[in-house]
């Protein structure tokens, strides 16, 4: 390294390029989709912390000079002079004797998707706490209206559903796993779906030819069929319900990918790296992906919105996540069947249109954001 | 009319706005054209010529692109203020406008009578009868043969001088009094480029019409045109007759273009140098397969049964029509298509060695493209598109060492290695027909295939890139194999030179001889139409 060579630098790129910098202002343009962004990331990052904002244990107790996380760790019961394996941090006697040795904060929520109310003022589902008086919201509180329980931690702020659970706090779970299931899968499909339709646009001929023959038949399985028939197979859950998916999503992004390796592999850029004895595996990677990739994430927030429709729906039919488990679909169904419990309905709507909202507008700039003829003033 | 111009454009301004920023790409421009009056506006690409000429018809990106000032005055009617509506009436119909591209502006899916009918039947308002004959009258009158059997055919049936002609007979279809040119021959062989302008100079003398005519060329120019204006930067710098302004030229720019013809000759060759690549009875053969179990019928033969030899240190140019199988002559030789017979490279036959077995050679046997537009990848720097084949041909050389070969190649062609981090569409054409020769340079290679590489690039810039083309030549002691259409480029550059028709070697020898006694007609015929843009007899060349 000589002196010369530490002054021949002195342009550094910048984080973005020139090209993705135009292309965020786009984005930016586009308000509507601006601000989905930040309100969908700033959902997103509440709901991945769902443990410390809803949940039926505290997230911090100090037992006994023993600083505990109950929210992340199960401490047995036998800790606090109980007998069950894991702690019900809901009854009144462990909270006493935690309270009597020491302290512990609740979160803002205190039911976990699961936890079931049982000093609901009537049957199940009940009314949001908000509609009842002091009096009647306490009523089943052993000392009633001075119970310490009966506080607004404790409060249904959407009601419960049919089996007293929390509404709220199962629609937060829901938000959230809806959203993981989306991602994941749209993550996984393009993977598969980018790197099949990059074989097959780039070596074209037979390889196309029967990779395409077999696409057509394979999209031609009744996808909810087969649902069904593995369904009575296997146990229903996120991963096999995610795997069956993924078996089967792939194809949508192969065809935009395949179309713009077919054009792009004649390119004379691409036949320059050719010349240049560039292995076919780089070729693809580095000259001719940046291409297909500007048509796949337009396409990707559609497919992500398509993905969470879609399990919403099988959760609505029955199809879905295992029983129990926090879902949006399954709060539809509640909704469906209790009419004269119009929050269960009203809630599942409003959380699940607000979500494929902000997706699609963020779709939408991120559209404007890469279409090269776009100005704006 | 006398004394009033047609077209008068008054004091034009055009101006985008991108990002915000508004950039004026024409600036406060005037001319005008008489009845029957060639006027050629001629610049460099980017000097706003096309601009210009767009936004007689209004045909920009508005509202992107806006008039901060300025009048186009036809037949004394203000078209800057006509409303869409009025000016669809204008568009061809009075004024009318052939463009560069013949290839695409055409619509593929559309037979050449559909296309030329629709013009008459909507301005016109012709029946089917009538319009049908009077397709058939145009298409005579521009030269296409056997019209009655033309009439079908799809646009890719044509060639591209024929569809140049489609352009032109349905530009003429409204009997326009103005027609804009927008270098309408720039896409096409030199001979055919003859053949068009002559047609264009024989309509417009027929029927007195008046032409816009814009080009980089001005050789075209004195050929066509009876007045002159010159561009730059978005200003005319230079407007007068013809003949004042080859004869007498007044400003720098116009001088500058005038002595920016490619120049100079190769240097001396040695007979006795080494031979590098040599190929033997080279075929490359494309099956035309037909029926069910695709049986081969018959073959294209692109090329068929040539040898050539390029020795280092020389040059071996190329030449013939588009399709005569240069390109694909030069491409076998790369070994990036495959072909039969024997390829010497450096003593050692390469036909027979497959993709991987060739990587270790690729370093030695490079290829400069024809289009700098499409041949660099847009979304990688320029240091990264310079350092890719280094990275497969010297993949010990730490960062450091592969960032100062790229400095030093950048230097050598001639580019500020402090813009090495920028991305291709930051770079002028020429500029980036420059970073495409680093691209093969940067690996020492002993053998180069240049394919059309000054063909798609401005004059001044093409005569640039034949000087640093000789002279990395003389510094490496290279091979080129010079592959063109344009003989100008290739007497400044090769020692020997074959020119080739369907496939076929017409004649071979040394440059002189073939430049100064031409034995066929039909290299005859490409250096009329390359040196004195002259038409060959019917049937020497093709149309």
């Amino acid at each position: 390294m000589s002196a010369a060579d530490t002054v021949a630098r002195p342009e550094k790129r910048p984080l973005l390029s020139q090209l993705n910098q135009r292309r965020w202002q786009n984005f930016k343009a586009n308000r509507r989709g601006y601000w989905s962004l930040w309100i969908f990331l700033a959902l997103f990052g509440l709901t991945l912390c769902s443990e410390f904002i809803a949940n039926d244990r505290p997230i911090l107790a100090s037992y006994k000079g023993e600083l505990l996380v109950p929210a992340l760790i199960d401490y047995p019961e036998e800790k606090f002079g109980g007998f069950l394996a894991i702690t019900d941090y809901r009854d009144p006697v462990i909270q006493d004797e935690i309270e009597a040795n020491g302290w512990l904060i609740w979160p803002p929520i205190r039911y976990h998707y699961r936890s079931v109310n049982n000093e609901i003022p009537e049957a199940a589902p009940a009314k949001p706490s908000w509609m009842y008086s002091k009096e009647e919201r306490c009523q089943r509180y052993p000392q009633g209206v001075d119970d310490e329980n009966c506080t607004i931690g404790n409060w249904n702020w959407l009601g419960t559903d049919d089996q007293a659970r929390d509404v709220l706090a199962r629609v937060i779970y829901g938000f959230r796993v809806s959203v993981l299931f989306g991602l994941i899968l749209t993550a996984g499909s393009a993977v598969i779906g980018v790197s099949a339709g990059a074989v097959q646009g780039y070596f074209g001929g037979l390889t196309d030819l029967i990779f395409q023959r077999f696409i057509e038949i394979w999209s031609a399985i009744p996808v909810l069929y087969l649902l069904l028939i593995i369904a009575a197979i296997l146990p229903p859950g996120f991963f096999i319900l995610l795997g069956i998916m993924l078996l089967f999503s792939w194809v949508s992004f192969v065809g935009i990918v395949r179309a713009e390796f077919l054009r792009a592999r004649n390119f004379e850029y691409v036949n320059a790296a050719r010349a240049l004895g560039v292995p076919n595996r780089t070729i693809m990677f580095r000259h001719l992906l940046p291409n297909a990739m500007v048509a796949t994430l337009t396409f990707l927030p559609f497919i992500l919105n398509g993905s969470i429709t879609t399990l919403t729906a099988l959760d609505f039919l029955g199809f879905g996540l295992p029983p129990g488990s926090a879902s949006l679909g399954e709060l539809l169904k509640q909704g469906q069947r209790n009419l004269n419990a119009p929050w269960l309905g009203i809630s599942g709507f409003v959380v699940i249109s607000l979500m494929l909202s902000l997706l699609i507008f963020i779709g939408e700039a991120t559209r404007d954001a890469f279409d090269p003829r776009k100005t704006f003033k | 009319m006398t004394g009033k111009p047609l077209l008068s454009v008054q004091d034009l301004s055009v101006a985008f706005m991108q990002g915000g920023r508004t950039q004026t790409a024409v600036d406060r421009i005037s001319f005008d054209i008489a009845k029957g009056e060639t006027v050629a506006l001629v610049g460099e690409s980017g000097s706003g010529k096309s601009v210009s000429a767009l936004s007689v018809l209004r045909l920009l990106p508005y509202p992107a692109a806006s008039h901060p000032s300025g009048k186009i005055l036809f037949q004394s009617d203000d078209l800057l203020a006509k409303n869409e509506n009025e000016l669809r009436r204008v568009r061809g119909n009075k004024i009318t406008m052939i463009f560069q591209e013949p290839m695409t502006s055409l619509n593929p899916l559309h037979t050449i009578e559909q296309q030329i009918i629709e013009i008459l039947k909507l301005h016109q308002g012709m029946g089917d009868k009538k319009a049908r004959a009077r397709t058939l009258d145009l298409l005579k009158e521009v030269g296409i043969r056997d019209p009655e059997k033309r009439l079908g055919a799809y646009p890719h049936q044509l060639s591209g001088g024929q569809r140049q002609r489609v352009m032109i007979a349905m530009a003429l279809a409204n009997e326009p009094e103005l027609l804009i040119a927008d270098e309408p021959t720039t896409a096409l062989d030199v001979t055919v480029q003859a053949q068009i302008l002559e047609l264009l100079a024989e309509l417009k003398a027929r029927k007195g019409m008046s032409m816009l005519f814009i080009t980089h060329d001005l050789g075209i120019v004195r050929k066509i045109a009876d007045r002159v204006c010159v561009m730059t930067k978005g200003k005319i710098v230079e407007a007068g007759p013809t003949q004042e302004i080859f004869t007498n030229p007044q400003h720098e720019y116009t001088r500058h273009l005038l002595a920016a013809e490619p120049k100079g000759k190769p240097p001396q060759a040695n007979p006795d140098a080494k031979t590098v690549m040599a190929g033997d009875d080279i075929k490359v053969w494309f099956p035309i397969k037909q029926g069910f179990f695709r049986k081969v019928v018959d073959h294209v033969k692109a090329v068929d049964g040539i040898d050539v030899t390029v020795r280092a240190g020389q040059t071996l140019g190329v030449v013939g029509e588009s399709g005569s199988g240069k390109t694909t002559l030069g491409l076998a030789l790369a070994r990036m298509i495959s072909s039969q017979g024997r390829i010497n490279f450096d003593g050692r036959d390469i036909n027979a060695l497959s993709f991987n077995d060739m990587r270790p050679l690729r370093s030695e046997l490079q290829i400069v493209f024809q289009d700098p537009y499409g041949s660099l990848s847009p979304r990688m720097s320029i240091s990264e598109i310079i350092e890719e084949g280094l990275k497969i041909h010297e993949p010990k050389l730490s960062a450091d060492e592969r960032d100062r070969r790229v400095v030093d190649v950048l230097q050598e062609v001639g580019i500020d290695s402090e813009t090495r981090f920028r991305y291709p569409h930051e770079f002028s054409g020429g500029q980036r027909q420059r970073i495409a020769i680093a691209r093969a340079m940067v690996l020492k290679p002993r053998f180069v295939m240049l394919d059309e590489p000054t063909s798609a690039l401005d004059m001044s810039v093409q005569a640039q890139v034949v000087d640093l083309l000789r002279s990395l030549q003389s510094k490496h002691d290279l091979a080129y194999l010079f592959i063109s259409h344009d003989l100008k480029v290739v007497r400044a550059l090769a020692n020997d030179v074959i020119v080739m028709r369907n496939g076929k070697i017409v004649e071979a020898g040394p440059s002189r001889q073939i430049f100064e006694e031409p034995r066929s007609d039909y290299t005859r015929a490409l250096i009329s139409a390359a040196f004195r843009i002259e038409t060959a007899p019917a049937g020497v060349v093709s149309e």
